[in-house]
């Protein structure tokens, strides 16, 4: 997959050896399958694809039974968050919204439904196959079912949206506009001579300036994710022994409730961004 | 104890303390601002539904209020054609009135008039005939003692 490299996968993962070393390598260890010879985490993949379909379903039977009378709680908290999203959307992207605030609703809803896998209990999965499968099984099976903690999921949202800032930018600019733009800004030039000199740092640039969007913005919501769900795996830490065990009880609650704010703030920073990203590419310079 | 049961635990009380945060701190906010939100929305709809009432009671009023008035005008010409009729008859029966009264007065100067004719072509004659008797006689008539005789020829003229 992509960025291979980053992926902080640790070595070993298999044997990994016990105490909280062992834990943290296990939870830190894909469900990996093989698609075509390439390595696919099955757990981020499938939990990203169920939380859409929940994140759809919610939205969706709200919206069927929706009516311009007085709405249910349900619908009035969904009217809430649609009307937070378009009005942020509205306030930063000026513009045809059509397209634009469905996508950060979207990428709102699931982002934060992703993030909020990390306030469910770690082990809970594990303290199930162990009950049904017993304690080996357990050990040689992976999940890790916070979908934004991975760096594949947040690049190939990150990346998505990199190909939406390329296709706006055409669509405002031009093919010929933009291109020419790459050699022509920042630094503007009067003479032949001037502009191709300035092209080649134009040109560096300007793919440094669309390169660092995407990764920024996955890489952003990875860190976030991933360190939130490092720190809850050494608050586990404590819980191994029953001395340190009140204390784990009192960092975990303070970390799982701080949380919440992070968990819904790094959804907004993604959202807010994509819309900010896409505001940019669809302006005229 | 197995250390995954133990941290199993530990993650179940803080997720029990999570749930207790977020039903005691998150939950009535959202729900109070979710019951704002379905309460302005009643109250406008309700609003909305009281301006429609009122604007047809308005409309009806409005309605009433045109109806009385035309029938107010149809009144007052009704009254302006009764009086501009009872005025012509008046004007009628004065002019009449005054037409008679010249007719009249006419008549009186007339027959006023024609008396002092015939009373001058009386006396006229009267006098042509004392000269004419005067010339047939030749003789001059005392027209002291023939007054009565005169008098009474030129009254049976």
């Amino acid at each position: 997959m992509i960025l291979e490299g980053m992926l902080l996968e640790p070595s070993g993962g298999e044997s990994g050896g016990g105490g909280l070393t062992g834990y943290i390598v296990h939870h830190l260890t894909h469900n990996v399958v093989y698609v075509a010879g390439q390595k696919l985490h099955f757990d981020s993949w499938m939990v990203a694809l169920l939380l859409g379909l929940l994140g759809c379903f919610l939205l969706w039977t709200q919206a069927r039974k929706a009516t311009a009378g007085v709405p249910g709680k349900a619908q009035a908290f969904v009217e809430l968050v649609v009307e937070f999203v378009d009005s942020q959307v509205k306030d930063s992207f000026h513009g045809d919204r059509r397209f634009i605030a469905p996508l950060a609703l979207t990428i709102f809803v699931w982002v934060f439904f992703m993030n909020a896998m990390d306030l469910l209990p770690l082990d809970l999965p594990a303290g199930v196959v162990t009950a049904v499968a017993g304690e080996e099984a357990a050990h040689h099976s992976y999940l890790r079912w916070v979908p934004t903690a991975d760096v594949n999921t947040t690049f190939a949202m990150s990346i998505t949206v990199f190909f939406l800032i390329i296709f706006y930018s055409i669509k405002a600019k031009g093919g010929w506009g933009f291109t020419k733009e790459l050699f022509t800004a920042p630094f503007h030039a009067h003479g032949a001579f001037a502009k191709i000199v300035l092209a080649v740092p134009n040109l560096f640039l300007n793919l440094v300036e669309y390169l660092s969007k995407p990764v920024s913005l996955g890489m952003r919501l990875f860190g976030n994710m991933y360190a939130g769900e490092l720190v809850f795996m050494l608050i586990a830490g404590l819980f191994m022994s029953w001395i340190t065990f009140p204390f784990g009880l009192v960092a975990n609650s303070v970390w799982a409730i701080f949380h919440i704010l992070i968990i819904l703030l790094q959804a907004f920073i993604f959202m807010v961004l994509t819309v900010v990203y896409l505001a940019m590419a669809h302006e005229h310079h | 104890m197995n250390p995954t049961f133990m941290t199993l635990l530990g993650q179940m009380i803080t997720f029990a303390i999570l749930i207790w945060f977020t039903v005691k701190f998150i939950w009535p906010p959202l729900m109070s601002a979710i019951e704002e939100r379905q309460q302005k929305i009643a109250e406008g709809l309700a609003a909305a539904d009281n301006a429609q009432k009122n604007l047809a009671q308005a409309q009806d009023k409005v309605n009433e209020e045109l109806k009385a008035a035309r029938s107010k005008a149809n009144e007052i010409i009704e009254q302006a054609h009764q009086r501009a009729n009872s005025l012509i008859d008046a004007a009628k029966a004065d002019a009449i009135a005054e037409g008679n009264r010249q007719k009249a007065l006419a008549e009186a100067e007339i027959e006023a008039a024609a008396n002092r004719a015939k009373e001058d072509l009386r006396k006229q004659v009267s006098a042509l005939a004392v000269s004419g008797a005067e010339k047939l006689l030749k003789r001059e008539i005392d027209a002291n003692a023939h007054r009565a005789l005169i008098d009474d020829l030129a009254a049976q003229l």
